[in-house]
């Protein structure tokens, strides 16, 4: 083939590499790509498999219930007539998430332009350092320490709360361990301050150099600069960041079973003790479910799945689109 | 000609020109002074008013410093540079909010994890100790977590590495693209998730019972993703040129891709690996579903219920008397120092892998 093409006319260029790494032509590479290839089919079938084999499961909880599984205030899997649902899990592990997206995220932001414009040059990288350390700490030593020494901390702040804050019906705080959702809020922003923080400011750092000096050229104070050329810049980095953030704070299992005192009751008052989460409703009631339990417990870990993957998938989008910050993702 | 005479005019109307080119600023020392004040205030606020809280005498100086700079800059300095001020001391504020907890959780844990650390903890398991008798040790649960680490390492680094090959080395069309996205996806999963598709398929339907490996499957499907992703992003830094010369010289893609592409970026794939590592060590939601926990050493991971140290910091916890809680902070101060040094470590090798890879 090669010798008659030449002498007609000049091959194109494809023909000449063809041998080499066209179609796998040597055994050896077509091990190697089967090899590889099978990886990734062998993940894409453990998804399609989790997603199978817990639908499965939960269509057996959900058909056994002998209640509402979406509108029920109360997990009762065992014996003849179980009644169990997920509203309360669902106001807890939504409010609770969404208390630590409010604290946290202005925080990380903060501590994002403090590394990137505010700090001194020596002091920046250590910290950005120990940032991405403080994103290694396991959730079970943040839920030790919050159990531990955040609870007993918080009560005196929830009573001055409740003090001038307790007619709105939210802050409203009767005395107790502060084992309450708003705690776990807090927690769950110390929890993901980090991953926040480290994405946010690798966003910052990618801030054109042009821009921020055109800014500073026509006057503009580091403030200015910051709001004009940096934030929109940022925009979207911020947001996916704080995306993952949330997907972290809705999946956080330890931290907060050890830290909330649970209850099938939804109450007005985010301070006083009672609610409960997805996730930590499965550590903590697990030990005691028998099979069909189980089950129960499988099928509330399937919303959380989907909730997860909607805010995970939001967040890709959101990256996706913006392709030229998604460098900070790694 | 006309635009620019005005504002000559309009400026000299004003004051001279070449003092209108300097701005009134605040001198330097202005920012430490009102630090003092403000601080001084807080106390003396704080003394007068009692509040008994030390925190409040230091969120009234705060409160002091930031209105005090904000209006003194608005005075002399104008609007916008008061603005900018204000902005730099809510930065500050951030930073100093978030290091006080971040700070007090390490310094408790290794404040309160030293009392009981020594040899004797590391070596001994809890046997048939009473719960509330001090004493015991750690020594399964480190056997524990080692060897469920190792296991869900051993499934999930080699699966992840070949995915990653293939994305970057042979990946096109609509496979590679599923792939990467349902990678993307994995990396969102709860790991209590993870623990309950291995409890449904591994435990409930082919009834086995509880095991380090149960919970090694578990710790797989949460690494997976991210050694992926890692990997990816390290294959990627390898230069072209590299590949195309060596297959300029008839080696086969395979042989390149193995003694070429992988050597090249051996250092970052290490460190990925590593911090994938660390990552499921301190993953205790999978372990406590699939691995249950157990008092005495179990040295098969296969068989049986075993320990593992973020399930005992959990446990301890959950008997909630003094020598328990002190076990536990031991505990997780080992996790911690674990966690740490392997990414540490794992950094290291980053660095010093490095140059390697920009000299090419």
């Amino acid at each position: 083939m090669t010798a008659s093409s030449i002498a007609d006319n000049p091959p194109p260029p494809q023909d000449v590499r063809s041998p080499v790494s066209g179609k796998a032509v040597r055994p050896g590479d077509r091990i190697f790509l089967g090899l590889s290839r099978g990886s990734g089919i062998a993940l894409l079938v453990i998804m399609a498999a989790i997603a199978v084999f817990l639908t499965y499961r939960s269509v057996l909880a959900i058909s056994g219930d002998k209640a509402d599984f979406l509108t029920t205030f109360d997990w009762n899997a065992t014996g003849t007539e179980p009644k169990f649902g997920i509203a309360v899990l669902a106001f807890g592990t939504v409010v609770s998430s969404v208390i630590a997206m409010l604290i946290a995220v202005p925080v990380a932001v903060g501590i994002a332009l403090f590394i990137s414009h505010y700090a001194p040059r020596r002091l920046a990288s250590p910290l950005g350092y120990v940032i991405d350390l403080l994103a290694a700490v396991p959730s079970i030593v943040y839920g030790l320490w919050g159990a531990l020494f955040l609870v007993p901390h918080l009560s005196g702040l929830y009573s001055w709360l409740d003090d001038y804050l307790g007619w709105t019906g939210i802050f409203s705080y009767s005395q107790g361990a502060a084992r309450s959702l708003f705690t776990v809020g807090i927690l769950l922003a110390i929890m993901i301050l980090p991953i926040v923080t480290s994405v946010s400011r690798e966003v910052f750092l990618q801030v054109p150099r042009m821009h921020e000096e055109a800014a500073l050229a026509l006057g503009a104070t580091r403030w200015e600069v910051i709001r004009m050329s940096v934030l929109p810049f940022g925009r979207s980095g911020v947001i996916s960041a704080s995306m993952l953030g949330l997907g972290r704070a809705l999946g956080e299992t330890m931290a907060v079973a050890t830290v909330l005192s649970p209850s099938f009751l939804i109450s007005a008052s985010l301070l006083d003790p009672g609610g409960g989460t997805f996730a930590q409703n499965i550590a903590s009631k697990f030990s005691e479910a028998d099979q069909f339990g189980q089950d129960a417990l499988i099928a509330s870990g399937l919303v959380l799945f989907v909730i997860t993957l909607l805010v995970n998938g939001a967040a890709r989008l959101i990256i996706a689109r913006r392709k030229e910050y998604s460098g900070a993702a790694a | 000609m006309s635009v620019v005479t005005d504002r000559r005019t309009v400026a000299n109307g004003r004051n001279p020109l070449p003092v209108s080119l300097k701005q009134a600023r605040l001198p330097r020392w202005t920012p430490p002074v009102l630090a003092l004040v403000a601080v001084g205030a807080g106390c003396g606020i704080g003394l007068a008013a009692g509040l008994d809280s030390t925190i409040q005498w230091g969120l009234i100086a705060a409160l002091l410093f930031i209105a005090g700079s904000f209006v003194l800059s608005a005075a002399v300095e104008g609007v916008r540079q008061a603005k900018d001020r204000l902005a730099t001391s809510l930065v500050w504020v951030a930073f100093l909010l978030a290091v006080v907890p971040l700070a007090s959780l390490l310094w408790e844990t290794v404040a309160r994890g030293s009392k009981v650390l020594d040899g004797y903890f590391l070596s001994h398991s809890m046997g048939t100790l009473p719960d509330a008798m001090p004493g015991g040790g750690i020594y399964h649960a480190i056997i524990g977590t080692l060897e469920q680490v190792g296991l869900a390492t051993l499934i999930a680094a080699p699966v992840g590495l070949l995915t990653a090959i293939y994305l970057v080395e042979y990946g096109r069309g609509r496979l590679a693209k599923a792939v990467t996205f349902f990678v993307d996806v994995m990396t969102g999963i709860p790991s209590i998730v993870a623990g309950l598709f291995v409890l449904s398929v591994w435990i409930l339907i082919l009834g086995f019972g509880p095991s380090g490996f149960a919970g090694s499957m578990a710790l797989a499907i949460l690494m997976m993703p991210v050694v992926v992703r890692s990997t990816e992003e390290m294959l990627k830094l390898v230069p072209n040129e590299l590949r195309e010369a060596s297959l300029a010289l008839g080696v086969p893609k395979w042989r390149t891709i193995l003694k070429v592409v992988l050597p090249t970026s051996i250092g970052g794939i290490t460190t990925g690996v590593m911090l994938a590592i660390a990552r499921i060590t301190g993953e205790t939601a999978p372990v406590l579903l699939l691995v249950w926990g157990a008092k005495t050493i179990n040295n098969n991971p296969f068989e049986d219920a075993q320990q593992s140290l973020p399930l005992y910091v959990f446990q301890q916890w959950q008997q909630g008397s003094e020598a328990s809680y002190d076990r536990a902070w031991a505990a997780a101060l080992v996790l911690i120092a674990f966690v740490m040094i392997l990414n540490l470590v794992a950094r290291g090798i980053a660095r010093w892998k490095a140059p390697q890879h920009a000299g090419r």
